[in-house]
């Protein structure tokens, strides 16, 4: 008995020890963030304000400068929603569409166009972004909320199609057959029978490519608008670049800002999170 | 007659998926591996120049640097998401309250982005604002922990942020895999009176070789990918010492066009990724058919 106290206090122990290593930076970006600029300077950004103030999240949201641009991170902030909730939609419903005929109307061409999707998918995106450059410029639309819409459609179709074919591949075959018997075409049999039955892998999906979408550094970075920049290529620029003595206290409140919306998805929605990565980890 | 119109809107339907896998993906991987072997600076140029920018790009001491980079952060990352995911994942099965919550703290750094991670541990790591100077507040002037500035050892802090970040995903899958295993063994273990930490060393984790497989390869692809976390913590310096291929191969298309050598250093970090995860891939798949 007493030794199985002794084992659970360690048990607990060292989980609480694993604890602070994933807790520390929040609680170094929650203080420090709170801490006039005065205080940041003298004492050290990991320990307690004396004083708390709210003034660097307002400075981070609408004021403070990258470069020449005075007006926060609020503009790239809105940006990225602009980017974001476009090509969501779109990625979604492409994957659903294509994991609706993969799984469905499984022929050996679309058996080939999955593998070929599959295997594409674990290619470094750095291969991408020449022939990227050099697409959007053709179209026009290099450094515009519409051409980073188009990269991450195309781009999140690949793990929307798999969420889907694989949640599709799940289904009943007889639902699609005795739907056909009763005359329904193809697009009916989508919409009535198997569009019904998805609410969980919608949710998942969105989830998934939304995060990607709002966390993405890379294309962000090579394709954002100057002025314009989706969040997470503005804010490391922002504590990059920053002129003359650096506001470490609003610079921490920017990225403290810049990672609530995917902080509080997985906060709200974790199950979700969860599912969809480790089920999209399965097919690897 | 119905059944033929509906494999054409079928098709028609996959119609952007092909675009997709043909263009964006095939076709765009093909024309990279193609501009490495021609001319190209600051925009694409057809001359054909043979395997000069390979030659070029291994004979550079930053390439090299950038090269070694990927494998001892690629060695470092997965040696700590695997031992404190897998560590993590057992300790959390012996718990019998308390599970979501610590699931929770371990599994948020995920949601984040890599640039947040990385941003958020420069101010830790960074002896001007973090730990050196706490410690040197409190007291004791002489202390000093500046890997992140040195050129040895910014890699490892490189890698400590990312194992920050991706032990969670480890530590999911193994708990989901560890509790998959038939409950049964417990019961038959507490007969023959083995060790707790037996059971799980030398019965469980060995069951579970398609999530070891599933988890290194998730890891594998992350290490080639890893850009965001470098450019936020350190941005490959001080020099040039914590660069890796992904981080090069961007300096090389975009800062200092030079494309056809970019073009080149991408097709090498594509080349070193098959070459790792092909021989592991078809090992593991002999052996589940043997």
């Amino acid at each position: 008995m007493r030794r199985r106290r002794r084992g659970s206090a360690l048990l607990y122990g060292a989980l609480f020890a694993a604890g602070l290593y994933f807790l520390t930076p929040l609680y170094v970006m929650l203080v420090a963030s709170f801490k006039s600029l005065q205080e940041v300077r003298t004492s050290s950004i990991i320990s307690l304000p004396e004083v708390w103030t709210i003034e660097p999240w307002i400075k981070a949201w609408s004021s403070a400068c990258s470069g020449l641009e005075c007006d926060g991170i609020r503009p790239y902030f809105i940006a990225t929603f602009e980017i974001a909730v476009p090509a969501v939609l779109l990625a979604v419903l492409l994957g659903a569409l294509n994991g609706y005929v993969m799984a469905k109307w499984r022929s050996r061409s679309a058996d080939v166009i999955f593998l070929l999707l599959l295997i594409g998918s674990f290619v470094p995106l750095q291969l991408y972004l020449i022939p990227l450059a050099v697409t959007l410029r053709e179209l026009n639309a290099y450094g515009t909320t519409a051409g980073l819409v188009l990269i991450h459609t195309v781009y999140g179709i690949p793990l929307t199609t798999m969420l889907f074919r694989n949640f599709y591949v799940a289904l009943p075959d007889e639902l699609v057959r005795a739907a056909i018997m009763d005359g329904a075409g193809f697009f009916r049999i989508f919409f009535q029978v198997i569009l019904p039955l998805s609410p969980a892998i919608i949710i998942v999906s969105v989830i998934l490519v939304f995060s990607g979408i709002y966390n993405d550094f890379l294309f962000a970075l090579t394709f954002g608008e100057t002025g314009k920049r989706p969040i997470m290529a503005a804010v490391q620029n922002l504590v990059a670049s920053s002129y003359g003595v650096k506001e470490h206290n609003v610079n921490i409140a920017a990225v403290m800002i810049s990672a609530l919306p995917t902080l509080l998805l997985f906060l709200i929605a974790g199950r979700f999170f969860v599912r969809g990565l480790t089920q999209g980890a399965l097919k690897g | 007659m119905r059944f033929s119109s509906n494999r054409a809107k079928a098709w028609l339907v996959l119609l952007p998926c092909v675009v997709v896998v043909g263009y964006f993906i095939w076709g765009f991987a093909a024309y990279t591996a193609y501009l490495s072997v021609t001319k190209s600076t600051f925009l694409p140029d057809h001359e054909f120049i043979g395997a000069d920018n390979y030659r070029t790009l291994f004979s550079q001491h930053r390439w090299w640097v950038a090269y070694s980079n990927l494998f001892i952060f690629g060695g470092l990352y997965l040696a700590g998401c695997l031992s404190l995911g897998i560590g993590l994942a057992v300790l959390l099965d012996r718990l019998t309250q308390g599970e979501a919550l610590f699931r929770t703290i371990y599994l948020y750094p995920m949601s984040l982005s890599l640039v947040v991670t990385g941003l958020a541990w420069q101010w830790i790591l960074n002896p001007t604002t973090g730990i050196q100077r706490l410690v040197r507040n409190a007291g004791y002037p002489d202390f000093s922990f500046n890997w992140l500035v040195s050129p040895d050892y910014a890699i490892v802090t490189v890698a400590f942020a990312a194992v920050w970040h991706g032990t969670g995903l480890i530590m999911i899958l193994f708990l989901a895999g560890i509790k998959s295993v038939d409950a049964d063994i417990w019961q038959a273990a507490r007969i023959d009176r083995i060790p707790v930490w037996r059971v799980y060393a030398n019965i469980i984790l060995p069951q579970l070789r398609a999530t070891l497989l599933t988890a290194v390869m998730l890891l594998g692809f992350q290490v080639v990918r890893s850009f965001d976390v470098v450019v936020a913590l350190t941005d490959g310096g001080p020099g040039y010492a914590s660069d890796v291929p992904a981080r090069y191969v961007f300096e090389f298309f975009f800062q200092r066009g030079r494309i056809g050598q970019g073009a080149a250093a991408a097709v090498v970090m594509v080349a070193t990724m098959i070459a790792i995860v092909l021989p592991y891939l078809v090992f593991e798949v002999r052996r589940r058919e043997a």
